[in-house]
């Protein structure tokens, strides 16, 4: 390969021309004109934090998959491509959709019907203040490191174009961030994050297409990954393009653990638990003017999720092939260049752009990366920022204020959360995959949270004891694990478990699961329960059955309603899972 | 009408600020200068393979964000879900 090494001082790994910055300008022109606008209408609190419950379901449906289209998604999914292939596609049939339609079907009435105005309150509803607190710090914790996560992506896209140093330009982005969210609170924030969607969108559809049509097509995407699959290290190209049983992702030697662990660790685990109980998406069901709109929001938001894959984790499994950096890094080679100072799976997408896009096109893909990443943080901290407002600061600090009072703390918590995302993006650059850390951190915080609360809501026995005990010795346990294995926590991990990769974050969220159900029933067993009556829209079994439906949803056609939209995005996510 | 929506009718996501109509400007803008790069600039076919990318993108660009235009003109929202 005659492909220059990159990263020679004063240089930048991509090459913009003035039409590609007038691009990523028009872009910001308009984030700000929203904030302007929605600040303006900004009344009282409610309407700051949920936007007054007036935006319809396709709106919300479409920033309920946006906000979760972050760095995650863009990066995370490419690198997954780059590095196992198919088998990167489980984290959207078998990771996601499956509990979204779930989360439409049968979770959103109890939110919707309940009026919570974040998943913290629901606990305190069903089990009280001791629940409610461990919940809510545990939450706030986690949105504050994935708000890192976000922030160091988006300052390592900064620093690929400009070519400053990464803390310098991880500070620029933290004000970009902090200046728009708040500016116009939620509603500036969902509708930047429908209209970075489209951008992304239009900018990842191209250069799939270009990437596709340079290795030649499909076919010549195949041959190319069973060449490169000769070398040492490298996942056999069976392995590589066919999704199950995607034994190099997990890291697990046998097939049949390895689908277990997809299975019932991603796909029931830690998706469930991510899906139905993270507030930053909840949040934007909750915006909506009806239960049926709000039961519509997943089901809605999963129908582009079935299709994502084709547009992040192919052009992931393109570059490497087609990308001689990313390919030779692939081979086993250290190659100069990226983020970090030598390419990592992480510089997938970036060195694809660079490699396909011709300027204009290039714009509009960078305005893509640095909306999806502004508006993933931007989530993470008006998510906190409802957690800390509401359910710490109004319940435990300082209670009885004026709406006006809380509104100003929301804000200053805003201010205080980028301050210490800065902090949490240094943790989170330490980290060789942002995949692994991603998923070692939902064991954490989300798989606890998940088995807390589908026993609460199925089982009227659960004590309030039972509630706090569960979620501590949970996340507790998941720890434990990933301190025990290989690499989970980084350097940190002492290697007596034989796990790496991402499979040892499925079986820590396994555990956290496990642990927190067995002894949520041991001591609900011997706690004394609430009483019946208190349950009402909080246990499944105590709420009426008319409590969870919208009379006017069958005045609908069929193909706007509920479950008819949820059975058709089920049937096509089978449909590809038997494809692919 | 949902015996649940909200009384006052705000003009909320009408207008200018329908997000339709925000959609449909940005695209429609990205689309003109895609458009513009593809007709008059380099269309760098080595990077591409051989189309010129920004000439076709730039077109279904243009296309998706005059039909969000047109969406939101025809049937302006001021209260969601309320459709004859």
């Amino acid at each position: 390969m005659t492909s220059p090494v990159v990263a020679l001082a004063g240089d930048t790994i991509i090459s913009a021309h003035p039409v590609d910055y007038l691009i990523v300008a028009i872009y910001f022109v308009f984030v700000i004109g929203i904030g302007v606008v929605a600040r303006r209408q900004v009344s009282d609190s409610v309407d700051f934090f949920l936007s007054g419950r007036s935006l319809p379901a396709w709106v919300t449906g479409l920033a309920f998959i946006s906000a979760n289209l972050g760095a995650v998604e863009i990066m995370g999914m490419s690198a997954n491509g780059a590095q196992f292939g198919l088998p990167a596609v489980h984290y959207f049939w078998i990771g996601a959709v499956p509990a979204m339609l779930f989360l439409g079907v049968v979770m959103m009435p109890f939110y919707y019907g309940s009026k919570v105005r974040s998943v913290p309150e629901f606990m305190l509803r069903r089990f009280g203040p001791g629940a409610h607190l461990v919940n809510a710090i545990s939450f706030a914790v986690a949105q504050l490191l994935i708000a890192g996560i976000n922030l160091y992506l988006l300052g390592s896209i900064i620093q690929a174009l400009v070519g400053i140093p990464l803390w310098l330009s991880t500070i620029i982005a933290a004000a970009i961030v902090l200046s728009y969210i708040t500016l116009g609170g939620l509603s500036a924030a969902i509708y930047n994050e429908v209209l970075q969607f489209f951008v992304i969108v239009a900018a990842l559809t191209p250069l799939t297409w270009l990437g596709l049509k340079r290795v030649g097509g499909w076919d010549g995407l195949k041959q190319g990954i069973t060449e490169g699959a000769q070398n040492k290290g490298v996942a056999s190209a069976a392995e590589q393009l066919h999704s199950w049983p995607g034994t190099a992702l997990t890291g697990f030697s046998s097939d049949i653990l390895s689908v277990i662990g997809i299975v019932f660790g991603l796909g029931f685990v830690l998706s469930f638990g991510y899906w139905t109980t993270n507030f930053v998406e909840v949040q934007r069901a909750m915006a909506t003017d009806s239960i049926s709109s709000a039961r519509k929001t997943p089901i809605i938001g999963a129908y582009p999720k079935i299709f994502i894959p084709f547009i992040t984790i192919l052009p992931g499994m393109i570059a490497a092939v087609l990308v001689p950096q990313i390919a030779d890094f692939k081979a086993g080679q250290s190659v100069a260049g990226g983020a970090e100072g030598s390419i990592t799976y992480n510089d997938a997408l970036i060195y694809l752009m660079r490699e396909v896009l011709p300027n204009g096109l290039l714009g509009v893909a960078i305005t893509g990366l640095l909306a999806a990443f502004m508006a993933g943080m931007a989530a993470n901290i008006s998510a906190f920022n409802t957690v800390l407002s509401f359910d710490l600061w109004e319940r435990y600090v300082v209670k009885d204020q004026s709406d006006d009072y809380y509104l100003r703390v929301g804000r200053l918590a805003t201010v205080a959360a980028t301050v210490i995302a800065i902090g949490t993006s240094l943790l989170a650059s330490n980290f060789s995959n942002i995949m692994n850390y991603l998923q070692t951190l939902f064991g954490f915080f989300n798989a606890p949270l998940f088995a807390t609360f589908i026993l609460g809501m199925f089982w009227k026995r659960m004590t309030a004891t039972a509630g706090w005990v569960g979620l501590v010795a949970g996340t507790l346990s998941a720890v434990a694990v990933a301190f025990l294995s290989e690499d989970a926590f980084g350097s940190v991990s002492l290697g007596v478990l034989p796990l790496s990769g991402q499979g040892a974050s499925f079986v820590a969220a396994g555990t956290a699961f496990v642990v927190d159900v067995v002894l949520s029933i041991v001591v609900s067993m011997v706690t004394a329960p609430k009483p019946v009556e208190e349950l009402r829209g909080l246990v499944y079994s105590e709420t009426p059955k008319e409590d969870l439906v919208d009379e006017h949803e069958k005045t609908l056609p069929w193909f706007r309603r509920t479950i008819p939209l949820a059975v058709i995005a089920g049937v096509i996510t089978i449909a590809l899972n038997f494809a692919f | 009408m949902p015996a649940n929506t909200v009384e006052s009718r705000r003009t909320h996501s009408a207008g200018l600020f329908d997000i339709r109509n925000i959609i449909g400007a940005l695209l429609t803008i990205y689309g003109v200068i895609c458009l513009l790069m593809g007709l008059f600039g380099d269309p760098e076919t080595d990077k591409t393979g051989g189309p010129n990318a920004n000439l076709w993108s730039g077109l279904v660009m243009l296309v998706v964000g005059v039909a969000f235009i047109a969406w939101a003109r025809l049937k302006p929202v001021k209260v969601p879900e309320v459709k004859e």
